[in-house]
This record gives C-alpha cells, structure tokens and sequence, in this order.
C-alpha cells in the first residue's frame, strides 16, 4: 500500500470518528431520558431495579399533562398557520424588491431568534399590561395572547427557510411563465409556489417545534388553568424528580420523529435545512 | 404571425442608457438576429419585446397593435430562455401544455396541440417524462415546443444555444431555422456568437452600446462595415492605425506608406481582411500594395493556416492562407512579401 492511499483512509477514520463523537454528544442526553422513562423506581438511581411503563400511564392519570398537551398543540398549530400567512409573504417582499427598509426588515424578521425568551416574555407582559389598560379588554393571559407571542417566534424560522429556497428558485420559470400567458398571480400559485415549498414545509416543521417547546416566553403568557406543556413539566419538576417527566419527553420526542419522518417523505428536508 | 416594429425605443437606468433610440421592423416570417457583445443592449431589447421591462420612451408594435404597455401575459410572444426556464415540477407534456391552458384552449384540443408541438421538435413519447430527466438538447428543445405551441405572433430567441456543447450547437441552428421557414415564423434572436447569427439570420442587426450599428444580410456586414466596430466585431479583420493623407493615400503609424481606396484626411484605421492578402516569398508586382515582412507567428488551425507578419516596428498583419498542397507555408523568421488591392482595405476615420 503507498502512503497517499494510507493518509487518505486515515484522512476518512479521523473524519469519521470526529463524526460519530459529535453524534454521540448530541444523542446522550436523549438516549438517557428515553432509558430512565422505563425504570421501575420512583427516585432515578443507577442501576435500575426493573423495568415498566408505568411512569407512560401516569401521564393520562394526570390531566394536567394531557391538558397542557393539548394547549401547547393547539398554540403551535394556530401559530404556525399565522406565521405562515404572515412569513411567507414577508420572505417574498425581502427576497424579491428592492426598498428604502429591506436590510433592517429583513434583521427584524429574524430578531426573535437572537432575543431570549425571557426579555421576550417581559417585553409582551408588558405590552399586554398597557393594551389591557388602555383599550379595557382582556388580553393578558388569554388564549389570543399567547398565541399571538408564539407567532413571533415561529415567524423567523419560515421567514430564513423560505428565503433560503426563494434565492434557489430560477427566476426565468416565473418569467417563462408569465411569457406563456400567466399572470403575477398564478405565476405565483402554479409556479413560484410549488418551488419554494419544501422551504415554507421545513420552516412550518421548525416553527411549530419551536413553539410547542418554548418555556421562557410562554412563562409570561399563560394565564390561570392554561397552561402550555413545557410548563407543566416545570412546574411537576419543582415537587417531583419521579421519571414521569421522562416519559412525558419521550413522548414529545417520538411526536416530533414523526411530524420530520413524515415532512421528509414531501419534502427531502436534508436539502432545505 | 405577425410583423413587429420597434420604434425609438429607449432604455435608461438612471444615468446608464442601457438601449438608445433603437428602431426596427421585421416583416412576418422573417428571422432577425441582433448581435453584439455583451451588455450591448439586445437581450434589453428583446426583453422590451417580451414586456419584461418597461420602455423608458418609444414603442412596440405587435401586428396592428401598440403593445408598448401591456403586461408579458397580455403579448402573444412565444420566448425560449438561454437557460431553458422549463417548470421542473411539471412534466414535458404539461411544460407544453402550460400555455394552451392559460388561454383555456378546450382539453381534448389541447392534447392534439401538445403533441404536434411535440411532434414538431421530434420529442414525441416523452410528454410524461420530468424536464430533469432529459438531455440538454432535448430541454432546448421541449422550450422550443413550449413556445412553439400558443402560435405566438413572434417567436424570441435569448442565446438559445449557448449552453449546448459546439456540435449539437450546429445541428440546432439548422433544426430551428428549418422549422422557423416551414412554420414562417416571425423571430428575433439574440446572440453574441457571429457564426451562429451569420448561419440563421435572414437580416443581421449588430449593436454596441445600446444603439444599433448597422442592419443589413450577412454580405453587408462582412464587405461593407458601416464602421470600424461593425469592421472589427463581424468577421475577422487587422486594424493598421494612422492617417489618410490624401485620397488614396494611407500612412501608418510605422510609416509605411499604402494606396487605400477613398478616405478623407485625418487619423483613420485601415481593416485588412486575412482571407484577402496574399503572402509569397518574392515580390508581389501586381497588386497595388507589396510590402516585405518577417513572419512572426503561424497558427496552424488545419484547413488553414494564420500567419502573423511584422511589416514595420509598429505594423503586424494577420494573413489567412487555405492549407492546399501546393500552397505557400512559410516557417518562423521567413522573410516573405505580402500584398492586396487597394479595394481589399477599407478606412474608418475617427
């Protein structure tokens, strides 16, 4: 064997290996939820004493957990749709014209991502506490209002992955299109659309895992009896440490594998993200 | 079709005149092409054509109607993109078809029309094919289909062959000029490639800059170059700088000193065809200029050969000899004599 073959497999173990450690950094904490949402015992110790699925039937004994369940998912579903309506336009108009705004448009769209949470949170309080005082409507802690705070953070993630697939788009299909006799509008529903789909299903997917996981800003949005998931967890955490959590992960976990198995099967996401 | 009449077109970005004052009429059937280098106006033009950009002054007439306004969808142009722009979500059948059901052509009528476009660019069996399972070439020409299918009133060419490799190029520019006479079709193409816009066009227009040089047939262009950039961009040509004299009467700016037919005084170019200098070993007594040189340089491109001259410090000349058997081959360092008519020159004052 010469030594350019040697180096070049060499070459291929190390990135290999650089890979897999990587991997491994990011699996670790998954694969140990998942294990301890199956051990018998109530207090988590190593090793375990057996197995069960009890701690997967204590979350339906508990209506809590299914409640928030079914906020958080309602939140992410009703924000996702009204980030779109609002995202997918916005990534158009900063993509496509050119205007006076369109560079700081564009660094506020994707703002949410960089503010934490928490000043986010604060800020709406805030925001809610005066439109509440000012206009003598309930706002505060009210379902509208926490979902209106979920579309701001939903709306980044479709704004950067619509954008993304928008400058992939060959602009000359538009123009051929509207040569064939289409006009603005259809160019943009038969043509432009089917394009940048994989990027408004992707931005959808990462949208609406965000909201359905966020804790920080959601802690100042909810009101009395409504409550979102990730609190929940946090609240039964703050007098319990039994794998019930864990379970409740796992679940979520598994939720999420699914919603990407089955956006990968429309759209191949590895190439959009 | 139709005719088309461009007039007084204008295009200015700001302080930048991308086309100025361009006019122009092509008869019904007839196959213009507007060549030039890039950035000199005619994809613009075109485009203007298309509706994709609006005039800043000037007018498009379509047939009997002023379209200068109108929206791209509101023209019946039919308009094969350099890059093909074929949907690649939709199928070469429903690529075709995609205009046809723009303008609500019935379904079953609309399957017949498919297919003769089809037909038309020899792709008949492969409407359910996705564009990305085809050839280049045969992208090319499911674009040409697509086009082809509304009966535009004018058919608009951008570089369609410029992404073609060079010997499916040639087979090309004949299938669509073939096709272009059969179906007398009405057609502007755009290119900057000389060789392609001297086999298909029926009328050239070369431009530079945003206005045109001159239009004329190919004989035009090549024998009577309106001026010194149509001289130096259609054909090949050596460019001798200096000044006329007298009528007749040429100085370059090495000195020497050459009969030329017409000029008036003053600094001027004198554009020597290769093709039409003739190189010997010993003096050429019978042309009206003979002048001895070194060769400097010879490129041997097979069926001839360029061999590069130095006449004067200042002076080189580019002669294109066909490579016959008996012919003349002078090697590297060869003293030689090199001649030509004074008719062969022609002068461009500056």
């Amino acid at each position: 064997m010469n030594v350019a073959i040697i180096k070049r497999r060499a070459g291929r173990w190390a990135l290999n290996g650089a890979a897999a450690v990587g991997l491994l950094y990011i699996l670790t904490p998954l694969i140990f939820v998942t294990w301890l949402a199956f051990f018998y015992q109530e207090i988590p110790s190593f090793p375990p004493e057996g197995y069960s699925l009890r701690w997967f039937a204590a979350i339906l004994d508990q209506p809590k957990f299914v409640n928030g369940f079914s906020l958080s998912f309602q939140v992410g579903v009703i924000a996702t749709l009204i980030g779109l309506a609002l995202a997918v336009p916005a990534a158009l108009c900063i993509t496509r014209f050119q205007f006076t705004f369109r560079a700081p448009l564009a660094s506020l769209l994707l703002m949410p991502l960089i503010v934490p949470g928490v000043v986010l949170g604060t800020a709406m309080y805030v925001f809610h506490v005066t439109l509440e005082n000012g206009l003598d409507v309930d706002v505060l802690g009210t379902f509208y209002a926490l979902v209106a705070g979920h579309v701001v953070i939903v709306i980044p993630w479709i704004v950067r992955l619509v954008t993304a697939s928008l400058s992939g788009v060959d602009r000359t299909t538009e123009e051929a299109a509207q040569n064939l006799g289409a006009n603005a509008w259809v160019t943009f529903w038969r043509i432009t659309l089917p394009a940048i789909r994989p990027g408004i299903v992707a931005g959808a997917l990462f949208g609406f895992v965000t909201s359905f996981g966020n804790l920080e800003m959601s802690l100042f949005l909810v009101g009395p009896g409504r409550t979102t998931l990730p609190i929940v967890i946090l609240q039964y955490l703050e007098w319990k440490i039994d794998p019930t959590i864990a379970a409740v992960s796992v679940v979520q976990i598994l939720l999420i594998c699914i919603a990407m198995l089955i956006t990968d099967r429309y759209v191949r996401l590895a190439r959009v993200v | 079709m139709a005719r088309l009449d461009i007039q007084n077109l204008v295009k200015r970005y700001g302080d930048f005149h991308a086309v100025k004052d361009v006019s122009l009429s092509v008869a019904d059937g007839e196959f213009v092409v507007l060549l030039g280098p890039s950035g000199c106006g005619k994809t613009t033009t075109l485009r203007m054509v298309a509706g994709f950009i609006e005039p800043t002054a000037g007018q498009v007439r379509l047939g009997d109607g002023d379209v200068t306004l109108l929206p791209p969808w509101r023209r019946n142009t039919g308009m094969v993109f350099q890059s093909y722009a074929l949907f690649p979500h939709l199928t070469v059948a429903q690529n075709v078809a995609f205009g046809l059901e723009m303008r609500k052509v019935p379904k079953a009528d609309m399957e017949k029309r498919v297919e003769e476009a089809l037909a038309l660019v020899r792709l008949s069996g492969y409407g359910a094919r996705l564009p990305r399972q085809l050839s280049g070439g045969q992208q090319q020409r499911v674009a040409l289909a697509r086009a082809l299918a509304i009966r535009p009133d004018v058919l608009l060419l951008d570089e369609p062959l410029s992404n073609l490799d060079a010997k499916l190029r040639q087979e090309v520019r004949v299938e669509i000029r073939e096709l272009q006479r059969q179906l007398g079709l009405t057609t502007v193409m755009v290119t900057h490639d000389q060789e392609e816009a001297l086999t298909m066009a029926d009328r050239l227009v070369v431009m530079n800059e945003g206005t045109v040089h001159q239009v004329g047939s190919q004989r035009d262009l090549y024998e009577r170059p309106a001026d010194r950039f149509v001289a130096g961009f259609v054909g090949r040509t050596t460019f001798l700088a200096g000044t006329v004299e007298s009528a007749g009467r040429f100085r370059t700016e090495g000195g020497l000193g050459l009969a030329v037919a017409g000029g008036t005084p003053g600094k001027a170019a004198l554009s020597l065809r290769p093709e039409r200098i003739e190189i010997a070993p010993a003096p050429l007594p019978g042309l009206d200029n003979d002048l001895p040189g070194t060769v400097e340089f010879v490129s041997y491109l097979g069926a001839q050969i360029d061999i590069h001259v130095r006449l004067s410090p200042a002076d080189r000349l580019v002669v294109q000899v066909a490579n016959r058997a008996d012919g003349f081959s002078p090697e590297v360092g060869q003293q030689v004599h090199v001649g030509w008519r004074a008719s062969a020159g022609q002068v461009f004052g500056e």
